[in-house]
């Protein structure tokens, strides 16, 4: 079935994307853009696509025609559209950035101007979901219940607001940092007490509805502009409301709703997106009363969400694709159901399984990072699992989060230092409250009633925790294996217990994962194959969308014809988070693209509903399942494939290699134990020293003696980092003897079960990423990416420039015959990374070798026009395949320079300290081209969120280390350009002075240290654009100036430098470019930057 | 999980079995075996009188959960508030995993308690999706359920049995609107107390009348005519059907609104000289895309049907198809080209199932509208359906009295 095209003229379409991926914005928006994208092209459309995240799937010319790495700001928009004159406009497939942009860009009548149509949904319906106040009347026309609020600023107007609101009411202060002064009311004596108290805190209190226990739905909408409509999904919050819905546990479909209760807001949803004039999809969100009928919308978002992501994923039912495809005119009734060919778009799917969505915090990596969660989403990503109870689908998320929890569990043993608070960590939500149930259920004999009371979460679900519950005590009380009889073991897989959590369970000594598998195969107990087809298997669709589950009695997938010469197995990158996210997938795509064309079948395993990779028509089978040894081992049972590759998806799948390995699997590419002596240290520093490859020095530290013995021996400072660790971050750098005793003693647990592993920390050095792909042990193809900042930030902190600018033609030779030796040694086939470092006498050692492909992957891939994925590929396939080596540095010339740099998301982290150090903080990551380093740069700074470049004459605030030249270099540059200069203290000041000729030009502001509105108020009256703090070590106390300074500039939107070289760096690009880039509002001229080139433009041609 | 489990198993005739565990009444069964889709609703379908007899297993795979409301609580119309007819009505349920324990605010008892009291069987831990793509490919199909340690049923044959006779009213019953503004009749063959709440809450004083009465006879009395839901082959009606001929025949009728629905959908096709066929495995689900072909409009509509009309065999100078499926374009609906007459598969009172169709009510209420303008205006010999309670017509005030097994 396939409609044809509705008649308009739109023949090219921009599309704006998301950005770099950070905190409520990440990989949900590749994939939708894709989709997206997908849909136009089929369609015949040719797409231009902006968006500066270059690790994105999106942006490969296998899709969108015209790709522009700029940033996703209203002057470059301007620019592109001047430039390609497209027809029409999608701004509903890049998040929160898009939308935005998309509205200003109406505002100042570019859309007019350039006769540019808004496909699908209209702007005016777009402002009217973002204003609260629009929303609140829209909603108001059609007798739609909304979560009011009312603003009071004194106890007069309080005692009108609750006539309107009535109680239970809740009071939260306007302007207070940390919901000081907010609390609940349900009578008038409560309700006085409470706003006089907050008053006295605050100029202006909010009154709202209490809804506190009431359960969170959200629903997921598509209209057609012929006004079919149709909710695709809808989904239930584990957590009641109060935790915002990105850091929510969330069960597909609804589980508790009643007829009446699923069916009363589902037509509302589809009488409000009506009204509203909603043209593609949308999410809507709803607080339902756990005890009646009554209900308040809390918001609707008219663009695709990470909702629709999940609830794409949910169901089968591809919404981004199809709000494109009714973006360009067609009808629901006319589009097919793309996954069953059979049916049509217009209907509303049916799941015969359940699917549990468990967010992933990583809220450890940051100091002082507050971690409640609520209003404000803190996660940097989610999983989703499929089972066919709530039990089993719930315990792989649980693994899948995080692959050393066992499921549903109490603390782990060095977490459980909660003394009397349980009761609080289970009645205030923080990333770990899940945790804090199972302690309670688990080990403390909390009924379900008190957690109930504690949490407010329905009983449904915590009757469902308890069945797992009541399977570990029956599991304690089994004292051999012969106890464990085959209706138990069956039992407990059905409720998705994995072989290494009975193992761990039953109360006999030492039995491995492998144990049970072997007994429970005796028993023949294994999971089954179950399609994902959107209907419930009432109609028959050969779809290859899968997973597995023990409740069932027949696979939906006949394995008998399966030939083992046809298939490989792709391990994919399992959730995003710090360190691991978006990059491996677009590697896990590339994966199966080249498999495809290399004529094999393919069969995915990934869990993360955020991901291209996850798509069904990307393979040839999908298996939405755990990347854990069990679930890997079964897939490949059932499968019988060639082999598997494991080196794509980042360290997860890379960490279960050997076990399959040893198991039987044949892995393709390097051998998992070459790669088992490249992630053991003592192995690898062997190897390293056989091939005269030089590396800091370093040791196993057993003991706080050895520790101190060595950071004497080769002089502070050192790094270490522990093989346990007790609190707080797990490698840090050790600056004196006195340090280090503490962190040794305190930290962590020094011993010879738990060694530390010390080495030499090289500092004010230049450090050097190489991404290769070896065959057989030699180098096919290299990158070598220098970091703009010096050793000792996290390479996933540093910003990369790509071709390097500052290594002599010695040195590339040099890195080429480090990776040539390192390659050989480790027999390597396949892709590979190493971090070097390069010291101030040109001596190059190694600090890192990961065998396997790296998050710069796919920025080297993109930046040299050379798919480095593929060639991996190739390399696996091996025989013909291979192409011949080239190296990519030395024998090309390349006319241009693409900069990477990092994207934080310290905004979202309340409290956190934008520090960079040898834990990896960024969340995501932007590139930009340019003719040379200081315009590459320039535009991918500007790339990241929130990023304006600073005028004159706009103030600088100038903090932090004043014991060398870093600071005073970069005032050197910029004072010249007019900018006004403050400091914090007469030291400051005067250490400035010595680097500006204009000594007037640099004044001293005290910064207010605990009343948040005095330090906006004072950003505000010296009109502070830029703030510069270079510090070498984290903030000791939240009263430190230099945190202060840090943390403001995050909280009021500020760009932050926080590294002299970076710093420096953009010094430099202000001075070469604001005068020639900024453009002046007086001239009548139009001129296209030169940045303002498409990809092609820059690599010449479409290679990837 | 329960601590004295029985076992059950579930057989398809000619098909597989499957072994689960019973959780209702312990004893052995058989009936028709069909399956829905829908997600939510096990207490609106299980009461559903066009369930009769049938064994129905559940794609959704959790059941129960929210447990089971009250069958005595009532509405403002005294009509039942949560069920939709006094009794469960399928012989048996077959789901994937039942929730022993529930959580709801309306819940009284739970699934397990309920099927008990009434006598119906229930079966948990059945892969209902392997049961489903059975009975996709195979077709309708007997079933049966023996219980552990009891004797295996016969499988019994429902195409022969009247299953209309069992639930509809064996005497006329009465249901006030609060304001009234009409009466209309409801020919009863195994109504849902959610069309009857359509019709009152309109403000029909409405009179339910068993599926035998002669309808010609009455149809004076009030200003439309109402073909309710219903169990079962339309054929075995047959009362029904020749009733509804001379109704439709009596040119002193011509102007009167006739509303069918499911079953009174394929009686009205039926008596007007159309056929019905027996579907592959029927439509039972809350998601069914259907096109309405005078508008273009798309809903999603609530279905529960074994047989369908062949909208071929309408007489095309009468009829047009209303509504068509566009999963497997079978009929859905139909419309008089002259009189105020349609009827629909579909059912636009939901309960279970979305709720888009229901303004198909509103437009019958139109039709009455112009009806009783139009009497008013050219037929001042015929006479007054006057707005009151027709006591005169035996009616029983309880609509829980209404179905006499």
């Amino acid at each position: 079935m396939t409609a044809a095209n509705p008649k308009n003229d739109i023949k090219t379409v921009l599309v704006i994307g998301s950005g770099g991926l950070s905190i409520g914005q990440a990989g949900e928006f590749d994939y939708s853009g894709s989709q997206a994208i997908k849909a136009l092209k089929e369609s015949s459309i040719k797409t231009i696509l902006i968006n500066p995240n270059i690790a994105t799937n999106q942006t490969s010319h296998s899709l969108a025609d015209k790709i522009y790495f700029l940033p996703i700001k209203i002057n470059y928009l301007i620019d592109i559209i001047e430039k390609e004159r497209p027809d029409g406009v999608l701004l509903t497939f890049g998040g929160q950035t898009a939308l935005n942009a998309g509205i200003k860009l109406d505002e100042m009548g570019i859309f007019k101007k350039y006769n540019i149509k808004v496909l699908g949904t209209p702007i005016q319906t777009l402002i009217t979901t973002e204003d609260r106040e629009l929303f609140a009347n829209a909603l108001n026309e059609i007798d739609i219940p909304i979560a009011k609020s009312i603003a009071c600023n004194n106890l007069e107007e309080a005692m009108d607001a609750i006539e309107v609101i009535k109680f239970p009411v809740i009071i939260r202060s306007a302007f207070a940092l940390g919901g000081l002064g907010s609390g609940f009311a349900n009578d008038m004596d409560e309700f006085k007490q409470l706003v006089s108290k907050a008053l006295s805190l605050s100029p202006q209190v909010l009154v709202e509805k209490s809804m506190k226990g009431w359960k969170e739905v959200e629903y997921e909408v598509i209209r057609d502009n012929n006004n079919n409509c149709i909710t695709v999904c809808n989904m239930e919050n584990f957590d009641p409301l109060g935790v915002h819905t990105g850091d929510s546990i969330v069960v597909a479909p609804s589980q508790t709703l009643s007829d009446e209760e699923y069916h009363m807001l589902r037509i509302n949803a589809i009488k409000i997106i009506r009204h509203l004039g909603v043209v593609g999809e949308c999410n809507i969100q709803y607080a339902l009363n756990p005890e009646s009928l009554e209900y308040r919308v809390i918001e609707v978002n008219a663009r695709l969400s990470r909702s629709s992501a999940l609830a794409s994923k949910a169901t089968g039912y591809p919404l981004a694709y199809t709000a494109a495809k009714i973006a360009l005119g067609f009808k629901l009734p006319d589009l097919p159901n793309p996954i069953t060919k059979l049916t049509v778009a217009n209907f509303e799917p049916s799941l015969d399984y359940i699917i549990c969505k468990i967010p992933k915090w990583d809220l450890s990596k940051f100091q002082f990072v507050d971690n409640k969660i609520g209003s404000s989403m803190k996660s940097v990503g989610e999983v989703m699992a499929i089972g066919r109870n709530y039990e089993e689908a719930f315990q792989k998320a649980l693994r899948q989060v995080d692959p050393s929890v066992l499921g549903f569990q109490g603390f782990k043993d060095d977490e459980r230092d909660y003394g009397d608070d349980l009761d609080s960590l289970l009645s205030i939500p923080t990333d770990r409250r899940i945790f804090a149930i199972g302690e309670a259920m688990l080990h403390k004999n909390y009924t379900i009633e008190k957690i109930h009371d504690l949490t407010k979460i329905d009983n449904w679900f915590l009757y469902k925790l308890e069945t797992i519950s009541n399977m570990y005590h029956k599991l304690m009380e089994v004292k051999s294996l012969e106890q464990l009889n085959e209706v138990l073991l069956r039992n407990a897989k059905k409720i998705g217990f994995s072989d290494l959590q009975i193992a761990k369970s039953i109360d006999v000594a030492s039995v491995s994962e492998w144990t049970i598998r072997t007994l429970r195969k005796s028993f023949n107990i294994v999971p089954y194959v179950k399609r994902i087809d959107t209907l419930a298997a009432e109609f028959p669709a050969q779809t290859n969308y899968l997973y597995t589950t023990y409740n069932a009695s027949k696979n939906d997938v006949d394995f008998t014809s399966t030939n083992s010469d046809e298939s490989v197995l792709v391990l994919g990158s399992g959730v995003y988070r710090i360190g691991s996210s978006v990059e491996f997938d677009w590697c896990a795509v590339n994966t199966v693209k080249e498999l495809r064309n290399q004529g094999k079948k393919t069969v995915m395993i990934n869990y993360n509903p955020e991901t291209v990779s996850t798509d069904f028509d990307e393979v040839d089978r999908l298996y939405f399942d755990e990347l854990s040894f069990e679930r890997v081992m079964d897939i490949y049972e059932f499968e019988n494939p060639l082999g598997c590759v494991v080196s794509v998806g980042g360290q997860l799948p890379q960490n279960i290699a050997l076990p399959l390995f040893d198991a039987g699997c044949t892995i393709l590419g390097t051998s998992p134990v070459d790669i088992d002596n490249a992630e053991n240290r003592q192995k690898f520093s062997t190897i390293l020293n056989s091939i005269n490859v030089d590396q800091p020095a370093w040791m196993d530290a057993t003991s706080t003696e050895d520790a101190l013995n060595f950071a004497e021996k080769v002089n502070f400072p050192v790094l270490i980092r522990p093989s346990y660790v007790l609190s707080g971050a797990a490698m840090s750098v050790v600056r004196d003897k006195n340090e280090l005793q503490k962190k040794l003693t305190l930290a962590t647990n020094v011993s010879p079960d738990y060694p530390v592993v010390i080495s030499k920390f090289i500092e004010n050095s230049q450090e050097i990423d190489v991404d290769a792909v070896a065959y057989n042990g030699e180098v096919l193809v290299h990158a070598i990416s220098e970091h703009v900042e010096n050793a000792g930030i996290h390479s996933g902190d540093a910003s990369l420039v790509l071709p390097p600018q500052h290594l002599t033609i010695e040195i590339k030779r040099e890195l080429k015959t480090i990776a040539d030796k390192v390659a050989k040694a480790w027999k390597i086939t396949g892709p590979f990374n190493m971090q070097i470092i390069k010291e101030n006498d040109n001596s190059l050692k190694v600090i890192e070798c990961n065998i396997r492909a790296s998050r710069s992957f796919p920025f080297v891939s993109k930046v040299l026009g050379v798919n480095f994925i593929q060639i991996a590929v190739q390399a696996f396939l091996g025989g013909d395949a291979v192409p011949k080596p080239v190296d990519l540095m030395l024998d090309r010339e390349y006319d241009y320079v693409a900069t990477k740099v990092p994207q934080f998301s310290f905004t979202r982290l309340s409290g956190a300290d934008p520090y960079l150090g040898v834990e990896m903080a960024s969340t995501g990551e932007v590139a930009a081209f340019g003719k040379d380093l200081l315009e590459s740069y320039w535009t991918a700074i500007q790339s990241t969120q929130d990023f304006n470049i600073p005028l004159a004459p706009s103030g600088m605030l100038f903090g932090g280390d004043l014991s060398n030249d870093n600071l005073g270099k970069i005032a050197q540059l910029v004072e010249p350009l007019g900018y006004r200069l403050y400091v914090t203290n007469a030291a400051a000041q005067e250490y400035i002075q010595k680097y500006i000729s204009n000594k007037g030009n640099v004044q001293i502001i005290e910064l207010p240290r605990s009343d948040n509105r005095k330090l906006r108020k004072l950003f505000q009256d010296f009109d502070i654009k830029s703030v510069f703090n270079l510090t070498k070590t984290k903030a000791e106390n939240v009263d430190e100036e230099d945190y202060i300074m840090r943390r403001s500039s995050i909280d009021f939107a500020i760009p932050l430098f926080n590294e002299p070289q970076t710093a420096y760096l953009l010094a430099k690009s202000l001075v070469a470019n604001i005068s020639k880039k900024i453009k002046s509002p007086d001239t009548e001229e139009y001129t296209i930057p030169s940045e303002v080139r498409t990809w092609d433009e820059f690599v010449g041609g479409k290679p990837i | 999980m329960s601590q004295s489990e029985i076992k059950a198993i579930f057989e398809l005739q000619n098909g597989p079995k499957f072994e689960g565990i019973s959780f209702g009444s312990p004893v052995s069964t058989s009936g028709e075996a069909v399956f829905t889709t829908s997600l939510v609703g096990y207490p609106e379908s299980m009461t559903d009188p066009s369930y009769r007899g049938q064994i129905l297993a559940f794609t959704q795979p959790l059941i129960g959960n929210y447990g089971v409301p009250s069958s005595e609580e009532r509405d403002e119309f005294n009509l039942l508030k949560y069920f939709e007819s006094p009794h469960i009505h399928v012989k048996a349920i077959i789901v994937a995993e039942y929730a022993y324990k529930y959580s709801h605010w309306t819940a009284i008892e739970s699934l397990e308690e309920w099927c008990k009291r009434e006598g119906v069987v229930a079966v948990t831990g059945v892969d209902t999706r392997a049961v489903v793509q059975y009975l996709r490919e195979q077709g309708s199909s007997l079933g049966r359920i023996t219980i552990e340690n009891t004797e295996p049923v016969e499988f019994f044959e429902t195409s022969s049995t009247h299953l209309v006779k069992e639930v509809s009213t064996k005497k006329p019953f009465h249901v006030p609107a609060l304001n009234p503004v009409a009466n209309v009749a409801v020919i009863d063959c195994g109504v849902k107390e959610n069309i009857i709440r359509c019709l009152v809450s309109r403000g029909a004083n409405v009179t339910v009348f068993p599926f035998n009465t002669k309808i010609q006879d009455i149809a004076a009395r009030f200003d439309g005519v109402f073909l309710s839901n219903g169990p079962g082959n339309p054929q075995m009606c047959k009362e029904t059907i020749d009733n509804l001929s001379q109704l439709l025949a009596n040119g002193a009728f011509a102007r009167l609104p006739i509303f069918g629905i499911c079953l009174g959908h394929q009686l009205l096709a039926l008596a007007s000289g159309g056929k019905t066929v027996k579907m592959k495995y029927g439509n039972r689900a809350h998601n069914i895309p259907t096109k309405n072909l005078v508008t273009g409009e798309c809903h999603i509509t609530s279905q529960n049907h074994g047989y369908a009309v062949d909208p071929e065999s309408l007489s095309s100078d009468e009829w047009k198809p209303y509504f068509i499926n566009l999963n497997d374009n079978s009929n859905e609906g139909m419309i008089h080209l002259k009189k105020p007459i349609f009827s629909t598969q579909f059912h636009p009172e939901a309960k279970g199932g979305p709720l888009d169709t229901e303004p198909l009510f509103d437009r019958f209420f139109k039709d009455i509208e112009e009806y009783k303008l139009y009497r008013l205006n050219n037929e001042p010999h015929l006479p007054k359906t006057e707005i009151v309670n027709q006591k005169n017509l035996n009616a029983i005030i309880h609509a829980k009295e209404r179905v006499l097994f």
